[in-house]
């Protein structure tokens, strides 16, 4: 029992950034229907920046936090309007396809810059290294503050897409571009606006994978971002809960097939919810199946 | 024995109920008309019995060679496959593909080569694509597309396209045939040309024709009966004669274009 | 008619001839060297994967990014045939068994995923060969990360050449055939198609299928030529290598696949020294295709025998006449 609530303690911080990462997937996919396959990358960009952060500039933690998202924001905004804005009337498979591009351009230029080594974060000092014990579940600091962070994020993101005007911009367009730009509404900036904000929560959680799991790599984004994107879907696509819960849902399932199962296979086995969800659910858990009217 | 037995059909979306408990019954070699305001149901209906949606409740009955069978809720393809073809209101031709192509695409369901001949191009192969060409072409002539057989079908004018349409639904070999406004966006001397050609290939062809239509000039030259819906709801049904003079369809139409006809 | 479909026939077989026995000629006076070998074989690999991810992507329109999935299938039954059969009849049982299985398990995954449309069937495609590079990985008869090893080589230029020729052929008669019409419909408005008789699914099934089956084959031939094979051979990264070829080849041209197999292939070659810099390279090729020229180098056109013909009638004096 003491066992399976350690995973679960261990599921929690996984699930909270592949959370956040699948935060960006559903919110471009709801605006713009495209798989942003560059999202993945965006956050392995901001766990690098994070990495230059403390220790090339010597910045605490939450610093670096800070200087990520910031960084990641500025790079989703720009790889918007360079690479997708001018695809916004063609096909999905091109659309698609150009996601890929960027995806590996990230990667390699990453890859050039940085060299293909895989390089360990910083290690936390003070309070950060510490942490508790609840009987014999423990608990590290690291653990609590990827929780922390997670669930500030999220109030912060539901405050803005609920209560905001830009937030609600963001829902009118995602529900019908059309009908939004006769609103009024800036489908430029909306866009834009959207892609910042999810590149923020990946910046964040490339930090927090950091630390996490101590050591970042120019091609770290892949799987993570695959797997995020399963949580994505898993929730339901375009849906910002749904991201949430898929996100808690997979971090969880993949700890415990390593712990109990084969660690070998966790990955195998998310993919193989992936399928079966999409067989059984596409839309999703929370998603509603729509028909193509004709 | 009627050709199709429509009874007691409902569709609903969420709450909007689009078809409504209709019932209707179509005779052998019968051009019945289907009328009604805009978002009655027409196109919902048509995509009920063409296998589009699958029906909340009710039935839907073929009868071919004297036999009876119920086709709700099969596939398209396989309805299709026991004689229902249909045109779509928003055209939907194979855009990208020639105007040989989008015929010939509509006889696959009878086409007879397998597999193995399509791999290698066999003699089977040979003979089948010669008479599949020869069959599109005499049909693409009836429309007189038959020198436009290599343009890709986007590029025909409105009118063209909306006779390849029909020609294509033709190439499956239907013993039924929907047609969902025809002869929409077509100029009246164009709408004269088209009301002909329809019953020419009723005639040619032998087929039971249902047509949905707007344009009542149409409507009320070529076809022996009407069915009139309304809010999903069959409000009428008979004659031209005795449609234009039917209180509830005028009401339904506030009296203007049935009574100007 | 009969007269022009004969002469174009014939011409088809000499050009193929041409083809083969040039080549054979350059290999044995020893001006295509090993490493010119080693270009070339990948480069008929490359077609063989392009032209079939071609029939399920850009003439069925199903996007797949799992056709690396399939090829180490192929790589792998085959591997494993010929390490315990290590002769010629060995290795065709093994190619064609490594297509068979690559096939049915294209079958397989293709009867429900194929429901889905789009984004999601390119993701699950995605998770599938990803499912199968975790299984080789860690199954005994694979020899798990490490892959196995000398793997008995029977791939010389004849098999290549078979194989290839092949494939091209049998893929660009489906297409021009009946069934190939419908899986062109089912790209074009899957809607419309049900509508006209086509079974959508079925027509999916079997592009997946065939696709699978080929990749099989070209798994087949890389294990048997380069005799190494590693899961990680056929990752992610592999099934996105082929997917450039067909999208600057062509969506829906096999012409286009085979002539962008070799250009890439150039590319790879004077690049081979900068790694990085030709990812880059590609990355940026890819989206400036995308957003320039979406369609490809020769979109859904075809260079056929008569256009050929035509090039080389320039070179001829001119008859007249016949035609
Ligand atoms: N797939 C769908 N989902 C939800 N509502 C639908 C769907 N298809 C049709 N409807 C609704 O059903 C009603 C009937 O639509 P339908 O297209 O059948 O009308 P129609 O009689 O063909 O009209 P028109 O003359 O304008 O073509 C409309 O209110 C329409 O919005
Ligand atoms: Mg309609």
């Amino acid at each position: 029992m003491e066992q399976f609530l350690q995973q679960i303690v261990n599921g929690i911080s996984l699930g909270s950034i592949y959370a956040l990462i699948a935060l960006g997937y559903t919110m471009v996919y709801g605006i713009i229907k495209l798989i942003n396959f560059a999202h993945s990358d965006v956050y392995m960009l901001g766990a690098f920046v994070g990495y230059f952060c403390m220790t090339t500039l010597r910045l605490n933690f939450f610093l670096s936090l800070l200087a990520s998202m910031a960084f990641c924001t500025v790079l989703g905004v720009v790889i918007e309007k360079v690479a997708y804005k001018p695809l916004r009337n063609s096909t999905r498979i091109a659309a698609l396809i150009t996601a890929i591009g960027v995806s590996l351009f990230l990667q390699y230029t990453t890859m050039a810059i940085t060299g293909p080594d895989v390089r360990s974060y910083p290690a936390m000092s003070g309070f950060l290294a510490q942490s508790v014990s609840l009987g014999s579940i423990r608990i590290t600091m690291q653990q609590i503050i990827i929780l922390a962070v997670t669930i500030v994020l999220m109030v912060v993101l539901q405050f803005i897409v609920k209560k905001t005007r830009i937030g609600r911009a963001m829902r009118a367009v995602s529900l019908d571009q059309d009908a939004a730009e006769l609103m009024g509404i800036n489908i430029n900036a909306t866009i834009s606006f959207t892609f910042a904000l999810g590149s923020a929560l990946a910046g964040a959680a490339g930090i927090l994978v950091g630390v996490y799991y101590n050591s970042i790599n120019p091609l770290m984004g892949t799987l993570p971002g695959l797997k995020a994107f399963v949580a994505a879907v898993f929730g339901g696509i375009g849906l910002i809960p749904g991201a949430m819960i898929g996100g808690y849902f997979i971090g969880i399932v993949e700890v415990l097939v390593s712990g109990y199962g084969n660690s070998m296979y966790r990955d195998a086995v998310v993919f193989a919810i992936l399928i079966l969800i999409l067989i059984i659910k596409p839309a999703g858990l929370l998603g509603k199946n729509v028909r193509e009217k004709v | 024995m009627p050709i199709l037995s429509v009874n007691k059909l409902t569709k609903s979306f969420g709450g909007l109920t689009a078809v409504s408990n209709v019932n209707m019954e179509l005779e052998q070699g019968e051009l019945v008309g289907l009328i009604g305001p805009n978002g009655a149901g027409k196109t919902t209906l048509f995509n009920l019995l063409t296998g589009v949606y699958v029906p909340s409740s009710g039935t839907i009955t073929l009868t071919k060679d004297g036999k009876s069978k119920p086709i709700h809720g099969l596939k398209p393809y396989t309805i299709c496959k026991e004689g229902l073809a249909r045109t779509f209101q928003n055209i939907r031709l194979f855009k990208d593909l020639t105007v040989l192509d989008n015929v010939r695409i509509a006889m696959n369901q009878n086409v007879k080569y397998g597999l193995a001949s399509s791999f290698f191009h066999l003699p089977s192969h040979r003979k089948e694509e010669e008479k599949l060409l020869h069959d599109a072409i005499e049909l693409l002539k009836i429309f007189k597309l038959d020198h436009k057989k290599d343009e890709l079908a986007k590029n025909l004018p409105y009118g063209e396209q909306r006779h390849l349409e029909i020609a294509r639904a033709l190439a499956t070999k239907p013993i039924l045939l929907l047609l969902d406004e025809p002869a929409a966006g077509m100029n009246p001397a164009e709408t004269a040309e088209l009301t002909e050609l329809i019953g020419w290939i009723r005639e040619k062809f032998n087929l039971t024709i249902l047509l949905i239509e707007h344009d009542m000039s149409l409507v009320m030259k070529i076809c022996e009966r009407i069915y009139v819906l309304d809010y999903g709801v069959v409000i009428a049904n008979g004659t031209p004669e005795e449609i234009k003079n039917n209180k509830r369809v005028i009401e339904a139409y506030l009296g203007e274009e049935i009574s100007n006809v | 008619m009969d007269k022009i479909r004969k002469n174009k026939t014939l011409m088809k077989l000499i050009y193929l001839v041409l083809t083969y026995a040039v080549v054979q000629v350059l290999i044995s006076t020893g001006i295509i060297t090993y490493y010119l070998q080693d270009i070339l074989t990948t480069i008929c690999i490359n077609i063989i994967l392009a032209v079939s991810l071609n029939l399920i992507t850009g003439f069925t329109g199903q996007f797949s990014l799992g056709h690396a999935g399939f090829m180490s299938i192929g790589a792998y039954v085959c591997a494993i045939i010929t390490l315990r059969m290590s002769t010629t009849f060995g290795f065709i049982i093994g190619a064609i068994a490594g297509a068979v299985a690559a096939a049915l398990v294209g079958c397989l995954v293709g009867l429900p995923t194929l429901r889905l449309k789009g984004d999601y069937l390119a993701i699950a495609t995605l998770g599938m060969s990803e499912i199968i590079r975790i299984i080789a990985v860690n199954l005994e008869i694979t020899n798990g990360a490490a892959g196995l090893s000398s793997i008995p080589q029977f791939v010389n230029w004849v098999w290549l050449f078979v194989f290839t020729a092949g494939t091209i052929l049998i893929i660009s008669n489906f297409i021009r055939s009946s069934h190939g019409r419908a899986c062109i419909s089912v790209r074009e408005d899957e809607i419309a198609a049900e509508a006209m008789g086509i079974n959508s699914t079925r027509y999916k099934v079997i592009a997946f299928t065939m696709g699978a089956f080929f990749a099989g084959i070209a798994g087949a031939l890389y294990a048997s030529y380069f005799y190494v094979i590693k899961p990680d051979t056929f990752g992610f990264q592999k099934s996105i290598d082929v997917l450039i070829i067909v999208v600057f080849g062509g969506m829906g041209s096999l012409s286009g696949s085979v002539i962008s197999a070799f250009v890439l292939a150039l590319i790879n070659t004077l690049l081979q020294s900068l790694a990085e810099v030709r990812m880059i390279l590609y990355a940026v090729i890819l989206v400036v295709i995308m957003i320039f020229r979406p369609q490809g180098l020769m979109g859904s056109k075809e260079l056929s025998v008569s256009t050929l013909s035509k090039v080389g009638q320039i070179f001829q004096p001119r008859k007249g006449g016949d035609k």
